[in-house]
């Protein structure tokens, strides 16, 4: 039951692009993350607003409509403005960067939340304390605030990582050759669905493995530094 | 910006966000009634209890549910023979069908595991003094530790029914048309892509929030009795 009929390099090549589209998306994550956590913290009041509105918009939409939107609305939405200028373009998106920036994207609302509860999570003495030693608000944020908090935002942004990678399979409906969409094209060659579609679970289910090992240890080294009470 | 194809649409619509309603609910619903059950399963000192469910569990919140949705409509048309001669196929020929029993299987996993965490947060001194009453068993679940760990996951357990909504438009994958559904087989139509698929991020976001708002008036209600004593206190 569990022969591939020789499709199992399809598998695994669809397995690398998850991969990569996921390590790709995660780091936009990431940054957008870092960012708005940053302008919701900030005192300005059009920043904070602004990433609000980010957060509470992205995680009340579907990834799936998000993507489509991108995909498909995007490059007619940049035609029609192009006509109304009076030009004529043609645009096309590269599947991956689409897929990859639309995950990022969404997931960036996700690690807002991580970054900004792991920079309050930072005693505020520190700060205070760099302040008193005469570092300036963006000394004390590079040497005091970024390196303490990611002990802090480890765990949530695992999570996010391991949500996020498991949401690049809705990247197959945009016709990406990654993981799914490999599965699917097995699938129908082989005419075992079945089969191959729990092939690419396992797949699934193994990047999750080794995704929690290295949570675990990630956290043991931000924590090395800790004293155990 | 194409305003009279979204008029055009409105009444697809409609009927679409009555399947994702449909969906969603049916699968919350089996759904909830499955994770109590998992996660009374899951805190059993016996592994012949425990440990399929926290494969089940595992299996379920570690793989994608694009996957388990084609695992289930396409997979099972390699048994096909099977399912006939137990006179199941009809079922899961049912693209309608497989969506909900998809969604309702993955739910209870996430779910189940929210609750198991809600059952270890119930305080023991309530366990303690139910036993002293003479409680036990299935009275002592049903009585004083289920209402407590519900009330407890309840806040988690509303970010879950938030992602099955969400996720139910992954049931457009599988032809259901529901509000995604809708909005890709009148954008494939009309060519007005972002208008269409703007407009079905519109009704997603006051659905999500029109749940939040439900799901939080539960909330104050079942924890009614708590508040109460913080404030007197």
């Amino acid at each position: 039951m569990f022969d591939l009929e020789g499709y199992g390099h399809l598998l695994w090549d669809g397995g690398l692009l998850t991969l990569k589209v996921g390590l790709f998306s995660m780091v936009i994550a990431l940054l957008l993350g870092l960012v708005a956590a940053l302008c919701k913290l900030s005192k300005i009041r059009i920043l904070d607003f602004t990433a609000g509105l980010y957060t509470t918009v992205i995680r009340g939409i579907p990834e799936l409509v998000l993507i489509l939107l991108v995909y498909y609305g995007g490059p007619t939405l940049v035609q029609d403005f192009a006509a109304m200028l009076g030009r004529d373009i043609y645009v096309d998106l590269n599947p991956f960067f689409a897929g990859s920036m639309t995950i990022g994207f969404i997931y960036g609302a996700f690690a807002t939340e991580v970054f900004r509860g792991a920079f309050m999570a930072v005693p505020r003495g520190q700060i205070e304390a760099a302040r008193a030693c005469g570092m300036g608000p963006f000394l004390s944020f590079r040497r005091i605030q970024m390196p303490q908090m990611w002990r802090f935002a480890i765990p949530g942004l695992g999570n996010v990582w391991m949500v996020l990678i498991k949401a690049t399979a809705l990247i197959s409906v945009i016709q990406l050759p990654e993981l799914m969409r490999n599965a699917d094209v097995a699938a129908r060659s082989t005419r075992k669905p079945f089969t191959c579609f729990f092939m690419a679970s396992l797949i699934y289910l193994l990047i999750t493995i080794l995704s929690l090992v290295f949570q675990q240890w990630a956290e043991k080294r931000a924590n090395r530094g800790v004293r155990r009470e | 910006m194409d305003i009279g194809v979204i008029i055009d649409s409105v009444p697809e619509f409609a009927k679409g966000i009555a399947i994702t309603f449909e969906i969603t609910a049916i699968s919350v619903a089996v759904g909830f009634c499955l994770a109590i059950v998992l996660s009374i399963m899951r805190v059993s000192k016996n592994p012949f209890v425990w440990m399929p469910v926290y494969g089940f569990n595992f299996y379920f919140r570690g793989t994608p549910l694009l996957v388990q949705l084609f695992l289930i409509y396409y997979g099972s048309g390699q048994f096909q023979e099977f399912f006939s001669k137990v006179g199941l196929w009809h079922l899961f020929n049912e693209a309608y069908f497989c969506a909900i029993l998809t969604l309702t299987l993955n739910t209870a996993a996430y779910a189940g595991e929210i609750f198991r965490g809600g059952i270890e947060g119930v305080s023991f001194g309530e366990i303690e003094a139910a036993r002293a009453c003479g409680m036990s068993g299935v009275k002592l679940y049903r009585r004083i530790i289920m209402p407590a760990a519900i009330r407890i996951a309840w806040p988690a357990y509303t970010n879950e029914v938030v992602f099955l909504l969400q996720a139910s438009s992954l049931v457009s994958i599988i032809t259901l048309m529901d509000i995604t559904g809708v909005a890709r087989v009148a954008a494939a139509r009309t060519f007005a892509f972002y208008e269409l698929f703007l407009f079905a991020a519109l009704i997603y976001l006051a659905l999500v929030y029109g749940v939040i708002f439900v799901f939080r008036k539960i909330e104050t209600r079942i924890t009614a009795h708590l508040v109460h004593e913080a404030s007197s206190s």
